[in-house]
Order: C-alpha cells, then sequence, then structure tokens
C-alpha cells in the first residue's frame, strides 16, 4: 500500500514531544509528591521557601513549558476529533493557544515575582 | 478511499438505550477515554490551580485565605476530582508508554493494565485525599 506522505511531519515530532513532556512532568510529579508528603507540613514560610530555591523555580518553569506543550497537542487532538467545522477548530485552537500562553505567563510571573 | 467496501453501507445500532446499556467499552476502552476526559478537565482547571497557587505564594494573608478556601467542601470536592483527573491520567500516562514500546499489547495483558490503571488511580486519590485532610 502506497502512502502519500503530507505536511511538514508535525505528526511524528509532536507525537514524541508529548511522550518526552510527560516523562519529565511524571519526574516533576513524583518530586514534589515527596516534598509534600514527607518534607515538612506545609506553612506559609515553608510554601514561600520551597519555591524560594533555584531549583525548584527551574524545575516548575520546565514543569510548566512540559505541560504546554503537551497540553497543546492534547488538546489539539480533541478539538481535531470533536469540532468539524474548519471555522470554528480554527478558532478555537487559537483560543486554546492564547490560554496555554497565559497559563506560561502567569507561572513564571508566580515563581519570579 | 472511493472503493466500494467503504461505500457499502452498513446496519447502524446506535439508540440511546443501546449506547447506555447494550454497547459495552472493553476496560482498556475506558482508560482510554477517561485519560481523554482527565486531560481535558486538567487543561480547563488551570487556571484555578494557578489561581490558588499565585495567592498561596503572594503573602502570609494570601496563604491563609487559600487555606480557608481550600477548606470548603465544594472547593474540597473539586480538588478531589482534580486530584482524580491527576493520578488517573499520570496511571495511564504511564501504561500508554509502555504500549508504545509494545509491552503489554495483547488482550490479556491489556485488559489486566487496564483495570490496574483505574484501580491505581482512585487508589491514588483516596491516599492524597487522605493526606491532604
Amino acid at each position: 500500500m502506497s502512502r502519500v506522505v503530507v505536511g511538514a511531519h508535525y505528526g511524528l515530532r509532536d507525537w514524541l514531544a508529548q511522550r518526552i513532556t510527560a516523562a519529565i512532568m511524571a519526574v516533576y510529579s513524583v518530586i514534589v509528591a515527596v516534598v509534600l508528603l514527607f518534607g515538612q507540613p506545609i506553612s506559609y514560610p515553608v510554601w514561600r521557601d520551597l519555591f524560594a530555591q533555584g531549583w525548584m523555580r527551574v524545575a516548575t518553569l520546565l514543569f510548566a513549558a512540559s505541560l504546554a506543550w503537551h497540553a497543546w497537542v492534547g488538546v489539539r487532538d480533541i478539538l481535531m476529533d470533536y469540532v468539524k467545522h474548519d471555522g470554528l477548530r480554527l478558532a478555537s485552537q487559537v483560543v486554546v493557544l492564547l490560554v496555554i500562553a497565559g497559563y506560561v505567563g502567569w507561572t513564571i510571573e508566580i515563581l519570579w515575582r | 478511499m472511493s472503493s466500494a467496501a467503504a461505500k457499502k453501507t452498513r446496519p447502524k445500532y446506535l439508540s440511546l438505550t443501546a449506547l447506555l446499556f447494550e454497547i459495552r467499552l472493553p476496560l482498556p476502552g475506558w482508560v482510554s477515554i477517561l485519560h481523554r476526559a482527565s486531560g481535558a478537565l486538567l487543561f480547563l482547571a488551570g487556571v484555578w490551580v494557578l489561581f490558588i497557587l499565585d495567592r498561596s505564594l503572594a503573602s502570609q494573608d494570601g496563604f491563609e485565605l487559600a487555606k480557608h478556601y481550600l477548606k470548603l467542601p465544594l472547593v474540597k470536592l473539586s480538588l478531589l476530582v482534580l486530584v482524580w483527573a491527576y493520578c488517573h491520567h499520570f496511571c495511564a500516562g504511564i501504561r500508554y508508554l509502555f504500549l508504545d514500546l509494545d509491552k503489554g499489547v495483547d488482550l490479556k495483558t491489556a485488559r489486566l493494565t487496564g483495570g490496574v490503571v483505574i484501580a491505581a488511580g482512585l487508589a491514588l486519590t483516596a491516599y492524597f485525599g487522605a493526606m491532604l485532610w
């Protein structure tokens, strides 16, 4: 069976990206779960100091960046499956991209306020 | 795609009662649709999570306010749903990573791991729920 290859191969790239970002977020999730469950009880100073540390800020930013790409691929897949009208789908995708950009921007603002 | 097979009319069997009571989604199918639903929910809930994180890190007052807010019954329940969504998405995602590597693709194993994923998602939710409150 012959297949016509079209597009810019973004399918494979995004498929792979979704899996790599998933692995990054899984590692971060386990670290945070361990800190929350086995670290000091969370009071404001503990909570603030946790996010004041350089490694935690960088790790959280890496998590946010991974989440952005991962969520974009996932939500785009959902929209491609269910929204059949081209214009409506394109508009939804633009809204989703804006929301994701907003999430990342807000995360940076929270981390480096 | 214009082959005769593709154009053959097939009987449809999709009444509401059929969907609700007769067509059974196999266990890996439940894992799959719940993975999608939990993913969509986590995306939509991002604004809420960021809002709480923002307030809790802003100041001592903000932290106390967030703490008080998270004790409201409806908020607790919503957070628990979100914790479940995260745990299920996490467990199901790990299963998919193994499936991508051709591990556990035979029917028997796939059904078994599907059940394990659903159970693990619920167990982790119960564990975190108990730890949080």
